[in-house]
């Protein structure tokens, strides 16, 4: 009988794995200082406090939408619906709170309730009757819209009735207790729900099921994991994080504009794109998510900024995404 | 007279693995020849460098006497080499005179304009030669498996192939069929066709081909005129005689509990009435060629298929297993032949894979990961099996065949499985890796989990099992004791096709040699 000699083992392998995944986020948070910096040289006005809490402020729905959406991408499928999602679910808080009159959390919890249910729609129209993510995903996108459209008879909602409601996005708790922080509470929001997401992501069961989902979903059915229940759990998830966007962005503008929301789906897969998240699934991060959503939020300010005229910031932003896909695949490749 | 193709000494190696060494190959024109062997006989191997798709390392092909080289399809298309592979490699949507002309459609108006017309002429002049009633604007999806065959001749014939390659061209088709494929097979060769026949089937060969060459792990054996030979020969030259390793005892199981019986199992025509029991610390080796059914009755114990009909008990008691994950429930795994596939997330790393099946035990407050006790356990089995990984954190797909293959097997033992189904363990693994594997199974076996292992490789079955089970075509057709049975006892069972069985009485009842 043969016994086999235990070789050691070779301690050079490490460094080819472990860069990687930082090397992603390295390249990300890099291209995000370089921009800062060129805009600062560019225009005074760049790095003032209120200027710098702008940016914050207008990152915070797209990066909730796109944290949202990174837990789909990451098991692999794709979500166009988080834009009218959002919508719909700043639509029923208006209906909880504006025509029903009921009180403030009643209506915050209704909204990203209904966000959750239609997120479990998404799911398992998705996981039991197997209808591939992109067509299930765009007709909720559409139906949404629809819907929020009917129930809001086409007007926006506002939330006059309701004082506190503005409280959710403008105000800033963090500059009550530490006044040179004025951070306002919609960022903190978004800062919350990224930490939450992240753990979830790594340290929770779903978050390994979704990167197994997108690493190899036959290999994780036949280790005899329900894979339908997790596929419809992660949509959930991610349908909940877009009411709490609706809410955001609700409580900014004071009302809900049942109009609104079509093309957020695209600036937040930008986002969750351009922060290295792969969109054939199994790899991503939240934190490569927000600097994704940073990059798109300081582009968009700086280029304004600048005075560059808005066309031209979308194509910035066009090519902007086609240079983090291409980074991608040449570091795959290599 | 000339011979059509003469290949002399060819070399081929893959990384790990020499797939030829020194294979002698020789077509005349107007000939049916066979070409026979074990699974990784190197068969195919030979026969894709003569059709251009691999390179040869060394040695020589002539065609009609004149040394040729065959850097690409391409090439050997125009030397008149065609293949036409086990997978047919047709586009569905599109019709069958489309299909036979892509790539070079005749053209009109300067070239701008596709000629529809000239296009079904052409491919209606084929059809006309191979006596084939089929309409050229028929679209390939909505033919039968035997009449797209059909369109994948037409196609090499439209090259004006002189060698014809058929890698196991009867796989999908019924006996009708065969006949159909069998007549035109007889027109080609009339015509002074070369025609290379790989198969498995015995009774095919002995209808259609003129010579068969053996082929024995990458090496030639020798070429016998088909008539003048006995089955029993060419099956005899197609194991050799060389063998046999240490073999492991059989222990005496009459008295240990049956821990899963299956009843009748049918699933359409891939698994025909299978029935068999395992006992407690049994290995029930599953014997057979590619594609005779056995994976398919793993995956639908396992659950991963739908069952038409039959009746599982595990433990004593019938059960539904309607998924994999009931199965695993009841204490079932599967170990599949494809680890890439279906048995691991090479994205992830090696803790992650291997706690997989059980992670519900690894959580605290029915969430959280329990980071340090995963980390623990994955770097108890790293010891266990001696997997060789610089961490539990590495990603499985830096790892070799041999320790991906044993992370499979780390993941149902952290599982507690009692049933393991191991599905081609060793294939793509090194000789003191598979040494490992058999150790592992052996004391799998030993502590009273009950193994079934699917093999194709002989010497392993003979080598490993306690009994051994065989199928042909969806059927079991034979249940063999592991002592005193020989590679030809099970050779004979695995290629007894239904015609055969039914037809003569050539050892039917169980090849078990007394």
């Amino acid at each position: 009988m043969t016994t086999i000699v235990e070789k050691e083992t070779p301690t050079v392998i490490k460094s080819t794995v472990f860069s990687q995944g930082a090397w992603q986020r390295i390249l990300a948070f890099a291209s995000l200082i370089a921009l800062m910096a060129v805009f600062t040289i560019a225009s005074d006005n760049f790095l003032q406090p209120d200027n710098l809490i702008g940016i914050l402020q207008a990152t915070a729905v797209n990066g909730v939408l796109a944290v949202a959406a990174t837990f789909v991408i990451i098991t692999g499928g794709i979500d166009l619906s988080v834009g009218t999602l959002m919508t719909f679910c700043a639509v029923i808080a208006g209906v909880f709170l504006t025509y029903w009159g009921l009180p403030m959390p009643v209506g915050i919890l209704a909204a990203i309730a209904a966000g959750a249910i239609c997120g479990s729609v998404s799911g398992t129209l998705i996981a039991k009757m197997k209808i591939p993510p992109f067509i299930a995903t765009l007709g909720m996108m559409m139906l949404l819209k629809g819907l929020a459209l009917v129930i809001s008879g086409t007007r926006p909602i506002y939330f006059n009735d309701t004082p506190n409601f503005p409280m959710i996005s403008q105000e800033s708790l963090l500059g009550a207790i530490l006044p040179f922080l004025p951070i306002p509470n919609g960022v903190l929001i978004l800062f919350v729900v990224a930490v939450a997401s992240s753990l979830v992501l790594t340290r929770t069961a779903l978050g390994r099921y979704t990167f197994a989902l997108g690493s190899n979903e036959e290999a994780v059915r036949l280790s005899g994991v329900n894979t339908d229940f997790w596929k419809i759990i992660v949509y959930t998830v991610s349908g909940g994080i877009c009411g709490i966007a609706g809410l955001i962005i609700a409580s900014r503008l004071n009302s809900a504009q049942p109009a609104l929301g079509q093309g957020y789906e695209l600036d937040a897969i930008a986002a969750v794109v351009i922060g290295g998240t792969s969109l054939s699934g199994g790899r991503g991060t939240i934190l490569g998510t927000i600097i994704g959503a940073l990059i798109i939020s300081v582009l968009t300010n700086g280029l304004r900024i600048l005075s560059v005229a808005q066309e031209w910031q979308t194509v910035v932003t066009g090519v902007i995404i086609i240079l983090a896909v291409y980074a991608d695949i040449l570091r795959r490749k290599g | 007279m000339t011979p059509l193709v003469t290949i002399r000494d060819l070399d081929k190696s893959f990384p790990g693995v020499k797939a030829l060494k020194n294979a002698r190959f020789e077509l005349l024109s107007g000939e049916v020849h066979a070409l026979m062997g074990e699974n990784g006989a190197g068969k195919s191997t030979l026969m894709k460098i003569l059709a251009g798709i691999y390179r040869k390392d060394a040695g020589e092909i002539c065609i009609e006497g004149v040394p040729v080289d065959i850097p690409s399809p391409r090439a050997a298309q125009d030397l008149g080499i065609s293949i036409i592979h086990q997978e047919l490699n047709l586009m569905n949507d599109l019709t069958a005179a489309q299909n036979i002309y892509i790539g070079r459609e005749p053209k009109r108006a300067m070239g701008f304009l596709l000629d529809e017309e000239a296009l079904n002429r052409a491919a209606a002049e084929i059809f006309e030669r191979m006596h084939l009633k089929l309409d050229p604007r028929a679209e390939v999806g909505q033919l039968t498996v035997a009449k797209q065959q059909m369109v994948e001749i037409a196609k090499a014939l439209s090259f004006r192939s002189r060698v014809l390659i058929m890698d196991e061209p009867t796989a999908a088709l019924n006996n009708a069929e065969i006949g159909e494929l069998f007549s035109i097979i007889r027109k080609l060769k009339a015509e002074g066709v070369g025609i290379v026949y790989i198969s498995h089937k015995m009774d095919e060969l002995k209808e259609i081909s003129d010579r068969v060459t053996i082929m024995r792990d990458g090496e030639y054996v020798g070429t016998v005129p088909t008539a003048a030979t006995a089955v029993d020969t060419i099956i005899s030259m197609m194991v050799g005689r060389s063998l046999t390793e240490t073999k492991t005892e059989v222990p005496d199981l009459s008295s240990h509990d049956v821990v899963l019986e299956v009843r009748n199992l049918r699933r359409s025509n891939v698994i025909l009435d299978v029935s068999f029991k395992l006992r407690k610390g049994e290995i029930l080796g599953f014997a057979g060629l590619m594609g005779a059914g056995r994976t398919e009755v793993a995956r639908a114990i396992f659950g991963a298929d739908p069952l038409d009909d039959g009746e599982i008990i595990v433990r004593g008691k019938p059960v539904t297993i309607r998924s994999p994950q009931e199965a695993v429930r009841l204490g079932i795994g599967y170990l599949s032949e494809d680890r890439k596939r279906f048995g691991l997330a090479t994205g992830m790393d090696v803790a992650a894979n291997i706690v997989m099946p059980c992670l519900s035990r690894f959580l605290s407050m029915n969430m959280f990961l329990k980071t340090r006790a995963i980390r623990e356990t994955a770097r108890s089995y790293i010891r266990q099996l001696r997997i060789k990984t610089p961490s539990d954190a590495q990603e499985v797909r830096f790892l070799s065949g041999g320790n991906q293959q044993k992370i499979v097997i780390a993941k149902w033992l952290a599982r507690d499985c009692e049933i393991l189904f191991f599905d081609e363990p060793t294939r793509g693994i090194d000789v003191g890796a598979k040494n490992e594997i058999y150790k592992l199974l052996n004391t799998l076996a030993a502590q009273g989990r009950a193994i079934v292992m699917i093999s194709s490789e002989l010497p392993e079955i003979l080598r490993m099992s306690h009994r051994i089970a065989v199928m042909c075509e969806g059927r079991l057709t034979g249940d063999l004791p592991a002592e005193g049975t020989s590679q030809e006892d099970i050779m004979r069972l695995a290629t007894q096709r239904h015609s055969l069985t039914t037809d003569t009485s050539n050892g039917a009842p169980g090849g078990s040699t007394t």
